[in-house]
């Protein structure tokens, strides 16, 4: 019997190769918080452009500045954008979600117009709306971000949470005497958790390459901190003389996106019993 | 009287308009007392079962009278109404596959009520759950506790549902069709454990089912629901032995009977119940019963007694069983 009962994750490869390559990303950021092998923002005129070398692994920027270690710092900005952004998501959005799938009526209708709403302008046009009005900076880009995810969030929770209060278990707790709040939390939150959880990888890789975006655009990370977005932007300016310079963030924004939708695929996959009996 | 329903009516929203799913019924359940509910699927008789508990659909009007305990429950705040929940009213569901939350253990979820209304903390609970699981016959109720729901059969799963229904001693335990999802001999043995602890504990039963057997052997008296009103009502004996209903008859007719001819046909009712009964002037019936009469299309069938609470709501009640 307790064969049988073993958890055996069947995401596969891409539940592996994902979670490789998120675990790259925040080793990556944790090995950047102790030890660069240059401070990521250090001028060096003299030395501007360098090729790669055994000093500077992946060469030097336009000012000089250590590519390896400014990719290494601008991972941190963009697992805290993600965190932070899809946290924010998650608080809101499984609260909104929630409200909507147990008051019904009026709220729920309002609540989910509403999402439509923010949902109808692309992320990207969220976040350069919220920023340019509330000015640049990671913090400002963190909120757009987040804001884009709360509807998100809301409408899976509500589609989620009324499939599982259409269960007979959610009407029988209901007949035992149990209100709306225990329900949700007892019944409702572990029943969508996994739904919830892969949405957010999905929501994390998005907000990566959103930050990337509003970063490039200067709208994100200022000086002196870095950002692969702002990387980028640089890179452009000397795009014909050092063509690597935008590479080697361009590689690391879509190998942590590519790592996260992997990571998503292979979760839902796990998670999810009746995919597998399915396919 | 333990229940006293007076002119329960039911409406639930549909487009443009409402419809009426349970149209003014009466009845009433005492101390102890075993009464089936029977009826095709969509005759109402779960919309009752879910309004005495106040757990109709989003939107569904619930007029009339419910008095429990001396009580009157339509118009009872949801506060107060889940306090009696799970307490005073339980309920026994259809489907133990689906009405048992696969995410938690079967004794946390038995254990759950004993928390909630008796107050008791959670080791007491848990002893008290497998106490519970034990007098509902589970073998081995240490192990059931603690396993989920996918480890026990369906049977074993109702048997948890009873245990987490009788957990806090309730006075009445509607049964919705408790034992559809089983198979024969497991029903058979499910109904006894339902008969033995209504005998124990006093505790009065509503019984809904579409199986005439099963009320027959499981009930003190009978209410035969169709399109939400009903149709006859009395002593078990009485009503399906001598039916005085039109409708029960036909019900009667079209059970499947040991020692019928091989090859022989089941009877069936002709037609199908009807969909919009608020758009009927006369008997619901009317269009498929081999007994109306114009005056079944155009009046509401009165109520016709026989002897000892044996009620029959038809024209021709005299007549059933008598004229073909």
């Amino acid at each position: 019997m307790s064969h049988a009962l073993r958890f055996r994750p069947r995401g596969g490869a891409s539940l592996w190769l994902g979670a490789a390559l998120v675990g790259a990303l925040i080793a990556a950021a944790a090995v950047s918080l102790v030890w660069t092998p240059y401070p990521p923002a250090a001028i060096d005129i003299p030395h501007r452009l360098a090729p790669p070398s055994a000093a500077h692994w992946f060469g030097t920027d336009n000012l000089g500045r250590d590519v390896a270690s400014e990719i290494l710092a601008g991972s941190r900005i963009s697992i805290l954008v993600g965190v932070v952004a899809v946290s924010i998501g998650l608080a809101f959005g499984v609260a909104l979600g929630l409200l909507a799938a147990f008051a019904k009526g009026l709220t729920e209708d309002g609540i989910m117009k509403l999402s439509d709403f923010v949902f109808a302008f692309p992320a990207l046009l969220t976040a350069i709306m919220l920023t340019s009005t509330l000015g640049p900076g990671v913090v400002n880009a963190i909120i757009a971000i987040g804001v884009y995810n709360v509807p998100v969030i809301a409408k899976l929770t509500r589609a989620t949470a009324n499939g599982v209060l259409s269960r007979e278990y959610s009407l029988a707790a209901r007949a035992a005497g149990r209100g709306p709040v225990a329900i949700a939390f007892d019944h409702v939150l572990p029943n969508i958790a996994p739904a919830l959880i892969v949405q957010a990888t999905i929501q994390f890789a998005i907000a990566i390459l959103a930050e990337a975006a509003l970063s490039y655009l200067g709208l994100g990370a200022q000086p002196p901190q870095t950002s692969w977005g702002k990387m980028l932007a640089d890179a452009q300016n000397v795009l014909y003389n050092a063509p690597r310079l935008a590479l080697y963030p361009g590689v690391a924004i879509a190998l942590s996106v590519l790592g996260l939708n992997l990571l998503g695929d292979g979760l839902r996959d796990a998670l999810d019993p009746k995919l597998k009996a399915r396919t | 009287m333990l229940l006293e329903v007076a002119e329960l009516a039911v409406d639930l929203p549909a487009p443009g308009g409402s419809q009426r799913v349970v149209d003014r019924t009466s009845f009433s359940l005492a101390e102890g007392e075993s009464l089936g509910v029977v009826g095709e699927s969509g005759s109402g008789k779960t919309m009752t079962a879910l309004a005495l508990m106040a757990l109709t659909p989003e939107g569904a009007q619930v007029s009339g009278s419910i008095r429990f305990e001396e009580r009157e429950l339509v118009g009872l705040g949801e506060e107060t109404m889940r306090q009696l929940r799970g307490d005073r009213i339980a309920m026994i569901f259809q489907e133990p596959m689906t009405a048992l939350n696969p995410l938690h253990s079967v004794g946390a979820q038995v254990a759950e009520p004993l928390m909630l209304h008796r107050g008791l903390a959670k080791g007491d609970a848990r002893q008290r759950a497998i106490e519970l699981l034990e007098r509902v016959r589970l073998a081995e109720p240490e192990r059931a506790a603690r396993s989920y729901p996918f480890a026990l059969s369906g049977g074993e799963r109702q048997r948890a549902m009873i245990a987490m229904a009788i957990g806090c001693s309730p006075r009445l335990v509607i049964a919705d069709e408790p034992t559809t999802a089983l198979d024969v001999t497991v029903q058979a043995r499910i109904l006894a454990l339902i008969d033995g602890l209504r005998a124990e504990s006093g505790m009065a039963i509503l019984l809904v089912s579409h199986d005439l057997a099963v009320i027959a052997g499981h009930c003190d008296r009978v209410m035969v629901m169709y399109a939400g009103v009903i149709m006859e009502s009395g002593p078990v004996d009485a009503v399906l032995r001598r039916p005085r209903n039109p409708y029960t008859l036909a019900l009667l007719e079209a059970r499947p009977r040991p020692g019928a001819p091989r090859g022989a046909r089941l009877a069936t009712i002709p037609g199908a119940p009807p969909a919009a009964p608020e758009h009927r002037a006369g008997c619901p019936f009317a269009g498929r019963c081999a007994l109306t009469l114009d005056q079944c299309w155009t009046t509401p069938p009165p109520q016709v007694a026989f002897g000892a609470n044996h009620m029959s709501r038809c024209h021709r009640a005299g007549d059933v069983g008598f004229v073909r």
